[in-house]
């Protein structure tokens, strides 16, 4: 076990840590290499440009919070707390713009209000290139996980406070703002910060939607690939940590202040029907579910059009990538081959470290910082890694070097991404299990390694296939972390569908778009049916 | 080892070392932080006993437990099963099985591959670990429920799963963390009497933790009463009911009047708030010492006004509580309260109620008397 820790931190230290410091020092060197203090952030803090695009990141981000938490919030009740029918339709819906690059509905946001949009009149002059695309992109991409936060939140509500609630006949409306949102206040808190970091640090939108609207996940990319200052993209990549960061804090904050008003023994609350209640409800959720199904809905359409708006005629020509880019179709195969690997490595190491943190030996500060490091990478930004992971392994003198510009520094990228979600998920499930099944093996001399492949794994099936289907779908869709490490044979799709829409071809990226969408919505699937199956097997000692 | 024959062989295997000194703890300590959970506790545990480590929540027991199984390993001292220094051994290392308060089986296995758990290797062909496994379930008397989950069983039966299991490797210790406390009271004063005949029959040497006085008076050889991390006394149940050694041991074991006094001018007298009580263990203190003393209320009799022997006291009735088997009467003899329990019919006799007033006599050598430290 002492083993597995020390392996675990030298994964963690090698692909993050190492990095983000080398990312750090690069911030404060002059381009010939050598000591400029705080020179640079000078330059930045004097340049109007650079200073408005960080305005922009956080206005935008409020802004787009502000929209998607109260209707989220509405959402999630409705799912929680009213007798609506269809709600597993409404949850899996929801989940939609989860499965799609972020790119995807802004590109339908252009096809329908764009210059040749169909409905560019309802904008009565304004236009959708710049803040209003990003903050209506952004709405719809943010949504499932504010809403999924919220279900989280409202869905462990007390019958018992409702009850005494009623007991003391409090009104309706009294009811709501004095048990129900105080019981969800934690949750509101951890939706808006979540969406604000989100948008924050999200990268396709701006850089499909946003125009000549300059954000700081545009110009980290115009820094770097645009311009090559990596000293001034170092910069800009930790004024871009610094709200991730902050927003990371709070809401660790806010989860540890939920966990400790959930009492073990509250008694679940079981909505009952009402008419005036549920009737809106409903009437919400199917608005919310045609907008959701709608844009996603141009976009395919998008991608079958021969030629948008002139020529509506369908067709599949958009399908042929060769095409629009060398690698064509390849970039896709490639991309499921990154995934996949990511999925079963990620799901391995994110699984086995989280084991050896949580059930291996507490002595001493490194299970402390093995357990803070490995939620540090929710904090850091998909660009700032990426630029991070540049700056290391291309530098002349990391024997790790060999790694730059193969599938694997993709495939590790992707893993420390997307690791502390799946983190959190593992450490979960393990916590659920008696903590004594390691010491009742050990007093039987079974050696830990049996106990974990024959008891904790098993157990844990669940949780490890969701971590892996997490890891597959965002390594599927993830643009920003790639961007800047992606090598001439080693193209993702989502990478190559932002060349198709810079080099002005919307229908092929919306088609590439669609693409990533249907194959993890085929990984969702498959996950839901294994799931099943997995149910069935173990429903014996479920029980 | 005979399998056909296990019982018998274990037994007589047992007697002859009974006796013996099998488990020697000396000086144990155990800090957590500046928390210290064990202060320098010393104890012995003959081949063969059943011992049970008793006290409240947070008095030590459980630490002192998991520092023999080696999950939480102490700080200072030393613990010799059998001669060998096992202090710093990992857990599997030693010799012992363990039942947890949790039980802890494996939810995902049978429960026959749960039994058979820690029969692997060499020495466990899977013929012989069939019929172990068939052995133990059929002494635990579950062989008909071999291929259920645990959370198809009741909890008396997860219970004796996680017993067979723990015994499966034939452990020179057993050592059981409140096995009884997730149980409901009918079920567990059942299966701690099954535990006692099954540890007797088998003669391994049985270590247990519990909280519950009762149990612990039931199935124990010897007890450890326990109390802040230190040993306050121990002994038979017999000897820590009649004989506690300290005021802790006095209030925790049984039900018991406190009061304080100080040592009265004449030979083997106290006198408490005014009221002087005849106590023998008060004779060898000096006079005005300070002291606690303790009346357990079966040893509080009561008397009509002409029956009384001398020195009884004139006591008010207060309140009567009706517990079944006896009546226990809160008294108040001046400033002095007491309890009594007097079986109903006694009560009945002596035709008292709220309000009445009793002689009550306190016999002078069941008064328990404690100096307290100055």
């Amino acid at each position: 076990m002492r083993w597995g820790l020390w392996l675990a931190l030298g994964f963690l230290l090698c692909f993050l840590a190492l990095p983000l410091g080398t990312l750090l020092l690069r911030a404060f060197e002059t381009p010939q290499g050598g000591f400029a203090g705080i020179a640079n952030f000078r330059t930045y803090a004097t340049t109007p440009a650079l200073l408005a695009a960080a305005w922009n990141s956080l206005w935008t981000a409020a802004l787009t919070a502000v929209i998607v938490v109260p209707l989220a919030f509405v959402f999630a009740y409705a799912l929680t707390r009213s007798c609506i029918p269809g709600k597993p339709f409404f949850r899996a819906v929801m989940l939609l713009p989860l499965l799609a690059p972020s790119l995807l509905p802004a590109l339908a946001l252009i096809y329908l209000f764009g210059n040749q949009g169909m409905l560019r009149g309802l904008l009565m002059g304004g236009s959708i290139y710049g803040p209003a695309g990003i903050v209506a992109a952004q709405v719809f991409y943010c949504f499932p996980s504010a809403a999924l936060i919220l279900s989280v939140a409202l869905s462990t509500a007390d019958a018992r406070l409702y009850e005494a609630a009623a007991a003391l006949k409090a009104s309706r409306l009294r009811i709501f703002h004095t048990v129900t949102l105080p019981g969800a206040r934690y949750g509101l808190v951890s939706a808006f910060v979540v969406v604000f970091t989100l948008v924050v640090t999200d990268f396709g939108i701006p850089k499909v939607i946003g125009g000549q609207f300059p954000v700081l996940a545009t110009d980290v990319y115009k820094q770097v690939v645009g311009l090559q200052d990596f000293n001034m993209g170092a910069v800009v990549g930790i004024v871009l940590l610094v709200p991730a960061v902050l927003a990371f804090v709070l809401d660790r904050w806010a989860s540890r202040q939920r966990a400790a008003t959930m009492s073990g023994r509250a008694v679940p609350l079981r909505p009952a029907p009402r008419a005036a209640r549920d009737g809106p409800l409903l009437a919400l959720c199917l608005v919310v579910i045609a907008l959701l199904l709608g844009i996603v809905g141009t976009a395919v359409w998008g991608s079958l059009i021969r030629f948008w708006p002139y020529n509506l005629s369908l067709t599949l020509d958009n399908y042929d990538f060769t095409r629009f880019d060398a690698a064509g179709w390849g970039a896709v195969w490639l991309s499921v081959r990154i995934a996949a690997v990511a999925a079963v490595l990620g799901t391995a190491i994110v699984f086995v470290v989280a084991y050896v943190l949580e059930r291996g030996p507490q002595q001493g500060p490194l299970p402390g910082i093995g357990r803070f490091a490995a939620t540090v990478p929710l904090a850091v930004p998909g660009l700032v890694l990426g630029l991070a992971y540049v700056l290391f392994f291309n530098h002349p003198a990391n024997p790790l070097g060999v790694l730059y510009g193969t599938l694997a520094i993709l495939v590790l990228n992707s893993i420390v991404h997307f690791y502390t979600v799946g983190h959190l998920t593992a450490v979960t499930a393990i916590r659920q299990l008696d903590p004594e099944f390691e010491s009742v093996g050990a007093s039987m001399r079974v050696p830990v390694w049996v106990t974990f492949g024959r008891v904790t794994v098993p157990m844990c099936l669940p949780a490890i296939l969701d971590i892996a289907v997490y890891m597959f779908v965002n390594a599927m869709t993830t643009v920003s972390a790639v961007i800047f490490l992606y090598g001439p044979d080693t193209k993702p799709a989502s990478v190559a569908m932002v060349h198709m829409d810079e080099a002005g071809q919307a229908s092929a990226a919306a088609a590439m778009g669609v693409v990533i969408l249907s194959i993890t919505v085929t990984a969702k699937l498959a996950q839901l049916a294994l799931g099943a199956v997995l149910g069935r097997a173990s429903q014996a000692w479920r029980r | 080892m005979t399998l056909a024959l296990p019982d018998t062989a274990a037994v007589t295997a047992a007697a002859a070392r009974r006796g013996e000194t099998y488990l020697t703890v000396d000086e144990l300590g155990k800090q957590f932080g500046t928390f210290v959970a064990l202060h320098r506790v010393s104890l012995t545990v003959q081949t063969g006993e059943f011992v049970t480590f008793l006290g409240p929540s947070g008095c030590g027991k459980t630490t002192l437990l998991r520092g023999i199984a080696g999950l939480d390993p102490p700080t200072t001292g030393r613990i010799l099963q059998q001669g060998r220094d096992i202090t710093h051994l990992p857990p599997s290392e030693r010799d012992f099985g363990i039942v947890f308060q949790s039980y802890a089986l494996f939810p995902n296995l049978t429960v026959t591959a749960n039994v058979a758990y820690g029969l692997r290797g060499a020495a466990w062909p899977k013929p012989r670990v069939r019929d172990r496994v068939a052995e133990l379930l059929g002494i635990v008397g579950l062989a008909d429920q071999r291929d259920k989950y645990p959370a198809q069983l009741s909890g008396g039966q997860q219970q004796r799963v996680a017993l067979a299991r723990a015994l499966a490797n034939e452990p020179g210790l057993l050592l059981l963390d409140e096995p009884l406390s997730a149980l409901d009271a009918i079920v567990r004063q059942h299966l701690r009497q099954e535990i006692r005949s099954l540890q007797q029959r088998l003669g391994v040497t049985t270590i247990m933790v519990t909280h519950d006085q009762e149990e612990a008076m039931g199935v124990s050889d010897r007890i450890v009463v326990m109390s802040r991390g230190r040993i306050e006394q121990i002994g038979t149940p017999a000897d820590i009911y009649d004989r506690p050694a300290s005021p802790f041991v006095a209030s925790f074991i049984g039900h018991s009047t406190h009061f304080d006094a100080v040592v009265d001018s004449s030979v083997g007298m106290v006198l408490a708030h005014g009221v002087r009580i005849a106590a023998q263990a008060a004779r060898p203190l000096l006079y005005g010492a300070r002291v606690k003393c303790f009346v357990r209320p079966e040893h509080v009799r009561l008397h009509r006004g002409d029956g009384a022997p001398a020195g009884a006291l004139t006591a008010r009735v207060t309140g009567m509580e009706f517990l079944g088997p006896v009546c226990r009467v809160s008294l108040e003899a001046g400033r002095l309260h007491l309890l009594a329990a007097v079986p109903p019919a006694e009560l009945a006799a002596l035709d008292i109620g709220p309000g009445s007033v009793v002689e009550a006599s306190l016999p002078a050598e069941r008064v328990m008397v404690f100096a307290e430290d100055v």
